[in-house]
């Protein structure tokens, strides 16, 4: 009796049904007597070895989701520590970036975070426009706008998916993924490219949108929400998905403050820090949309925090087309914008700007400067240095997930190694980002 | 090369000067716009520091709204102690820290810090210039902000700077018997120091995967229980003197 009763209270069931019956009806032994239920003989455990263990998981693991590797040091079945490894994706970006333009760098930003990789791409070219000392035009302000929430949708969509296929959960990952997938299909319609977008540029956007592809995204975000409900109510009051996420790898505010976690990791907490509402851009104070915060930091609280991100880009994304207006998407600017197609191959001055442009590359004035946005996984800063030369002095990416992933010995240690998993999960990593 | 329709790129929302990090009127934030790049007024921070701590605080710039305080490395760990605890500072958040090497070999190496203080909505970028032919070392700040330690490791990786106090400086993104330098000093070349066949060799050799620390192997005393490969492996590299410190 003990040992059953103890399983239904671990996966927060009571056993009772909705009258207040019974769920299983009681056992009987033949001739319909109530079969009682004695408690096991308590037996005595085997004395074991006392030594710890070490255990690594990764970096060619599943559930690491992509080359993260963990040594943990085991009590039993008790993580006592855990030393991460990283740096098995690192490819030089930073570096790379000290050899190219502003604009060629566009495509490497696709690169690092490429669950977020439009984000990724408006706040380059907000950073990369702060330097230069230019704006952009307000139809490129919204456009940029449907880009950072359309991304923020489908990096959490891969996010739950698959933190719900760590935990045990299919089906929401296949419901979610063709989700994912409309969004793609959007993407595609209008920058060419479904993954690595390259969707802005210095000034301006890569192409402005085709005809009908508003319709497109209305198409989506009447379907999304629903599946999305539909997911969630899946996994919301599971006991399953309770049990192997309440409770886990709770941080206080303080210590995410003093963490430097961002994003959803830090909201969970309980400290309503979000780039967005606190140090504005692309005008984001005039949208009307609420920030979720959590109140106990655990796994379960991201997730909700997560999905409730989800449900205000979706708000955000119906404001963005109510208020997109007409006009060109480039700035009017000849430093940086390159004439059209037709007068370059036509007109002899504008082909000589066409390539000393394309050749020697736009030059912003001495100086630096750090512009941070909201992506998915928290605050994404991009740090430039510029001596006056066509080419930055220093590129640094401030990674979100990095600065949270530095934080997983607090969060796992003291709980088991199967809970591992699921608080590496919540952190939703990416290990291009991570690396660089 | 004309465009067809001029638009202004940004009309000014009011004839003061905005920086980084703007509000309305209100107090409430919005989102800057026509930051200039010199002349945007200077975080008040800055003045603070300035007459609190005297000499150790070198200059103050302000480039495209954000201010940028020098400070000597000496007085960093209490400079940025106080901003931590002062109660009408509270730079309560570190955004991140890194390093900038110029192009041009006489100017120095500079450490850099950004801060946020989340309750007054600041934003400070703290600088400490190293002469590159004196010794690359800063104060750790790893007490005040836990998130500094992985941000130190890989600023030491990159740059090569010492971060004094931090208690596990190993490199970070790079494996640990790298061999070529510090990837991100402007005397790397972009394709590495060795050759490709050189850099496939050590990299192979490297098997990090497969490579415990020793630091890593005491916690468990696992070494006996090791395969004999690996426990040969590890005993050579010792006779040879190949394992660093903290191995």
């Amino acid at each position: 009796m003990s040992a059953r009763r103890t399983i239904e209270v671990a996966l927060g069931t009571s056993g009772l049904d909705a009258q207040g019956l019974p769920l299983r009806a009681p056992l009987v032994a033949q001739g319909g007597a109530a079969v009682a239920l004695e408690a096991l003989p308590v037996t005595a455990e085997p004395e074991l070895e006392a030594d710890h263990m070490l255990i690594n998981i990764g970096p060619q693991h599943p559930a690491t989701h992509g080359v993260l590797r963990l040594v943990l040091e085991l009590d039993g079945e008790t993580v006592v520590r855990c030393i991460p490894h990283i740096g098995y994706l690192h490819c030089g970006f930073e570096k790379i970036g000290e050899y190219r333009q502003y604009n060629q760098i566009i495509p490497w930003t696709d690169r690092e975070d490429y669950l977020n990789s439009p984000g990724n791409n408006v706040a380059f070219a907000l950073g990369a426009e702060r330097l230069f000392g230019v704006g952009m035009t307000e139809r490129t302000k919204v456009l940029r706008v449907i880009l950072m929430e359309l991304s923020r949708i489908i990096s959490h969509l891969v996010w739950l998916g698959t933190t719900s296929v760590d935990i045990g959960a299919f089906t929401p990952f296949l419901w979610l993924y063709q989700e994912r997938e409309n969004v793609y299909n959007l993407l595609e319609g209008w920058v060419g490219a479904r993954l690595t977008t390259t969707a802005t540029r210095v000034g301006g956007m890569a192409a402005d949108l085709p005809d009908g592809w508003l319709d497109g995204l209305r198409a989506f975000l009447k379907g999304f929400p629903k599946t999305l409900e539909e997911s969630v109510r899946m996994l919301e009051t599971n006991a399953i998905w309770a049990g192997r996420t309440v409770g886990l790898g709770a941080m206080s505010a303080q210590e995410a403050v003093n963490a430097g976690l961002s994003g959803p990791m830090l909201r969970a907490s309980g400290v309503a820090y979000d780039v967005r509402k606190d140090f504005p851009y692309l005008d984001y104070e005039t949208y009307d949309f609420d920030v979720p915060v959590g109140t106990a930091g655990d796994v379960y609280d991201r997730f909700l925090i997560r999905v409730e991100e989800m449900r205000q880009s979706v708000r955000i994304l119906e404001q963005a087309i109510r208020r997109l207006p007409d006009g060109p998407i480039n700035i009017d600017d000849p430093r940086l914008i390159l004439p059209p197609k037709h007068k370059a191959t036509s007109e002899m001055e504008s082909m000589i700007h066409h390539f000393k442009l394309v050749m020697e590359g736009p030059r912003p004035p001495a100086g630096e400067c750090y512009v941070a946005v909201e992506s998915p996984k928290g605050e994404k800063g991009y740090y430039f240095v510029s001596d006056g030369t066509s080419k930055p002095v220093r590129w640094r990416i401030r990674p979100p997930s990095f600065v949270n992933l530095s934080a997983i010995p607090k969060m796992v240690e003291g709980h088991l190694l199967s809970d591992v998993i699921a608080i590496n999960a919540s952190i939703d990593i990416v290990m291009g980002e991570i690396d660089r | 090369m004309t465009s067809p329709a001029p638009v202004p790129a940004n009309v000014p929302a009011s004839p003061l000067p905005m920086s980084a990090v703007a509000a309305d009127e209100n107090g409430s934030p919005i989102t800057p716009v026509n930051v200039p790049r010199t002349g945007a007024p200077a975080n008040p921070t800055a003045a603070v520091l300035a007459s609190r701590f005297g000499v150790a605080v070198l200059r103050t710039e302000v480039i495209w709204g954000e201010t940028t305080v020098f400070v000597t490395r000496e007085a960093l760990h209490d400079i940025v102690r106080f901003l931590h605890d002062e109660p009408s500072e509270r730079y309560d958040y570190l955004v991140d820290v890194t390093a900038v090497e110029y192009r041009d070999g006489d100017r120095p190496l500079e450490v850099v810090w950004h801060l946020r203080a989340l309750g007054h909505r600041r934003f400070l970028r703290l600088k400490v210039e190293l002469p590159k032919r004196g010794a690359l070392w800063v104060p750790s700040v790893i007490d005040i902000y836990s998130g500094a330690d992985w941000l130190e490791r890989e600023c030491y990786d990159m740059f090569g700077i010492r971060f004094e106090g931090h208690p596990d400086l190993r490199r970070l993104l790079m494996w640990e018997q790298y061999k070529e330098g510090h990837p991100l000093r402007k005397d790397f070349p972009l394709r590495g120091r060795f050759s490709r066949s050189e850099q496939l060799k050590q990299a192979l050799a490297a098997d990090p995967e497969a490579r415990y620390s020793m630091e890593e192997l005491n916690i468990a005393e696992a070494f006996h229980s090791l395969p004999a490969d690996m426990k040969q492996r590890l005993a050579e590299r010792a006779a040879h003197g190949e394992l660093e410190e903290g191995e």
